[in-house]
């Protein structure tokens, strides 16, 4: 699977109160991604396009178990790569079927707006401004299937593991 | 090669004879803790059938009593979960009511040497317990209730040796500070607790430094299980069948640090991290603060509301400045009444709120406003975690924390215990 898109940068220990902010919890599901980064850079949700990278520091993620690698796909991200990315949030990440990526030097290797191609069978992000390509860190065939798959549920729903959801709390 | 207290668990929860740094395995979950929040949008897709309904619990606590409506229904959902799946620890809104990793421990739920999963980050909390216990996320709790298994990669271990005594008037706050301020985050790193300081520590003490793990971004934090831990899980869960893991002695570990409790000071973590970001109290003294919170998972236990009392005895809160104290558990707002802290609380001017994690996520009892300024005993300082995210939020020990309500401004405990 490699991805090709246009980037955008963010910094070192992003935690998932600026990517999902605990009031915005309590909205919509559907309205949650509408917030994302409202904290720390008002109004890029309207700047993000389908297919975008998300290019970030180290420990992306820290923090809260809340659904917000879910919130990054809904808003379109095509992948996050990150120097280091927090383990819960990458758990998030797989369950999600978020595509994510740790890669030392990504951070100094791109500048916003370059294009990113991400090769998730090699683990390697190429910058194509740049030409240098960089190696990311590896993770099992198992995980990168439940990615492939769109995540946990429709692995679950497959093997007819779920209930229907409940329409109460939707 | 040796393996360390975690590897040894994640080892015996695989039913492999060893695991290393780089594997990633998958093991079997001894205790699956499911609370309120997995029901909202239905987060969490519930399975048609839980694995193994007695080591399932289920809590009501990121807002209970239901503040809403939604809420409501968040909380209608998880009875109807809990009596469909014949799923029997159930705490409701009465007198089991609590936060989630508060009743994990009294309850005796952690049981030493096993995976404990939960969709929570603070899960980490149970490690006190010498329980691998971690925040999986919602889709993966769902998994974990259909199978009762997951995965986790085995990453390498810092270990702390704790020396000496910790000072009567600091709290694992500050201890768990000073690591995250010498140290930093250790973020893809385990963490594991020993060493001659851990035995006078108690299990709440223990308890908060794990807990607040999840703010240095550890993987597993698990303490060292002594007689006084064992015992507790005896005593709450007299029927548990478990078997503490101990670290190898030729155990590898990517640093083994030590940390003398008895130099330690009081430290204020200050607004948007806890990561290389406090100061000796004495250094944030001249700020003023509206909001003083005491609660928690980390910092809501039946020793948190004696230190309250004992710096607030016959004192009384600043004009203009507000105490909030909510108690991690019913059972613990009840020992504290029957002991005569709440009554002094009250007195000095504090509000005391019904247990429910409430202000410490900004989502009921004691949200902050935009330009207030908070100090607070509980987990977590993120911009916006209390409400506004022009909001500066400190975070301290309880001991600090009623001291500053005291002054109206970050104070020293020392100057009032
Ligand atoms: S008290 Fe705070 S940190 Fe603990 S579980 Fe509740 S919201 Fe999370």
């Amino acid at each position: 699977m490699t991805i090709q898109g246009k980037t955008w940068k963010f910094g070192d220990h992003i935690n998932t109160d600026l990517i999902l902010p605990g009031p915005v919890m309590l909205m919509p599901y559907d309205e949650q991604p509408r917030h994302v980064f409202a904290a720390n850079r008002p109004g890029w949700v309207d700047e993000v396009g389908a297919g975008d990278v998300l290019i970030a520091g180290r420990n992306f993620g820290t923090g809260s178990g809340r659904p917000a690698a879910r919130s990054l796909k809904v808003l379109g991200l095509s992948c996050l790569v990150a120097e280091s990315i927090n383990g819960l949030f990458f758990r998030n990440c797989v369950n999600y079927g978020f595509y994510a990526m740790e890669c030392p030097g990504v951070s100094e290797a791109f500048e916003e707006g370059d294009v990113a191609e991400v090769d998730f069978a090699a683990f390697t992000v190429r910058n194509a401004r740049t030409g240098q390509t960089l190696q990311g860190r590896t993770f099992p065939d198992m995980l990168l299937k439940i990615i492939e798959a769109g995540g946990i549920y429709p692995l679950m729903e497959a093997e007819g593991m779920l209930a229907d959801p409940n329409p109460e709390t939707a | 090669m040796g393996m360390t207290m975690i590897e040894k668990i994640l080892a015996r929860s695989a039913g492999l004879p060893g695991v290393a740094p780089g594997d990633v395995v998958t093991v079997n979950v001894g205790t699956a803790v499911v609370i309120d929040q997995n029901f909202m949008h239905n987060r969490m897709r519930e399975p048609k059938r839980v694995w193994d309904a007695d080591k399932v619990v289920i809590m009501l606590d990121h807002i209970a009593p239901a503040d809403t409506p939604m809420r409501a229904n968040i909380h209608k959902a998880a009875r109807k979960f809990a009596e469909k799946q014949g799923i029997g620890k159930f705490h409701d809104v009465n007198g089991g009511l609590g936060i989630c990793h508060q009743l994990v421990a009294d309850y005796g739920y952690a049981l030493p040497g096993s995976v404990l999963a939960c969709v929570d980050s603070h899960t980490c909390s149970a490690g006190a317990f010498n329980c691998a216990a971690r925040g999986i996320g919602h889709p993966e709790m769902a998994w974990v209730l259909a199978t009762g298994r997951t995965w986790f990669p085995v990453v390498e271990t810092v270990r702390y040796e704790f020396v000496s005594e910790l000072p009567r008037v600091l709290n694992g706050k500050d201890v768990i500070l000073h690591i995250a301020n010498t140290y930093g985050d250790h973020a893809m790193q385990n963490v594991e607790f020993g060493g001659p300081g851990v035995a006078g520590m108690s299990m709440n003490m223990r308890r908060t430094i794990a807990t607040m793990c999840a703010e240095i971004s550890t993987e597993f934090a698990v303490f060292e299980a002594d007689e006084r831990c064992i015992e507790h899980v005896r005593s709450q869960n007299p029927d548990a069948v478990f078997e503490p893991q101990a670290a190898d002695p030729d155990a590898v570990y990517a640093d083994v640090r030590t940390v003398d409790l008895g130099a330690l000071e009081p430290l204020v973590a200050f607004p948007d991290t806890v990561v290389r970001n406090s100061r000796p109290v004495s250094e944030a003294a001249d700020v003023r603060i509206d909001q003083a919170f005491i609660g928690s998972c980390a910092n809501g236990t039946l020793d948190d509301f004696e230190v309250a009392a004992t710096v607030l005895k016959g004192r009384k809160i600043a004009a203009g400045t507000r105490l909030i104290v909510t108690p991690g558990s019913q059972a613990v707002l009840l020992e504290a009444t029957r002991r005569g802290y709440v009554e002094t609380l009250l007195e000095a001017g504090a509000v005391v709120t019904n247990s429910t994690c409430g202000a410490c996520c900004g989502y009921s009892n004691g949200v902050l406003g935009a330009g207030e300024v908070c100090i607070t005993a509980s987990t977590r300082n993120f911009k916006g975690r209390m409400g506004s995210p022009e909001a500066s939020i400190y975070l301290a020990s309880p001991a600090t924390v009623a001291a500053s309500a005291v002054r109206g401004s970050i104070a020293d405990p020392r100057e009032m215990m």
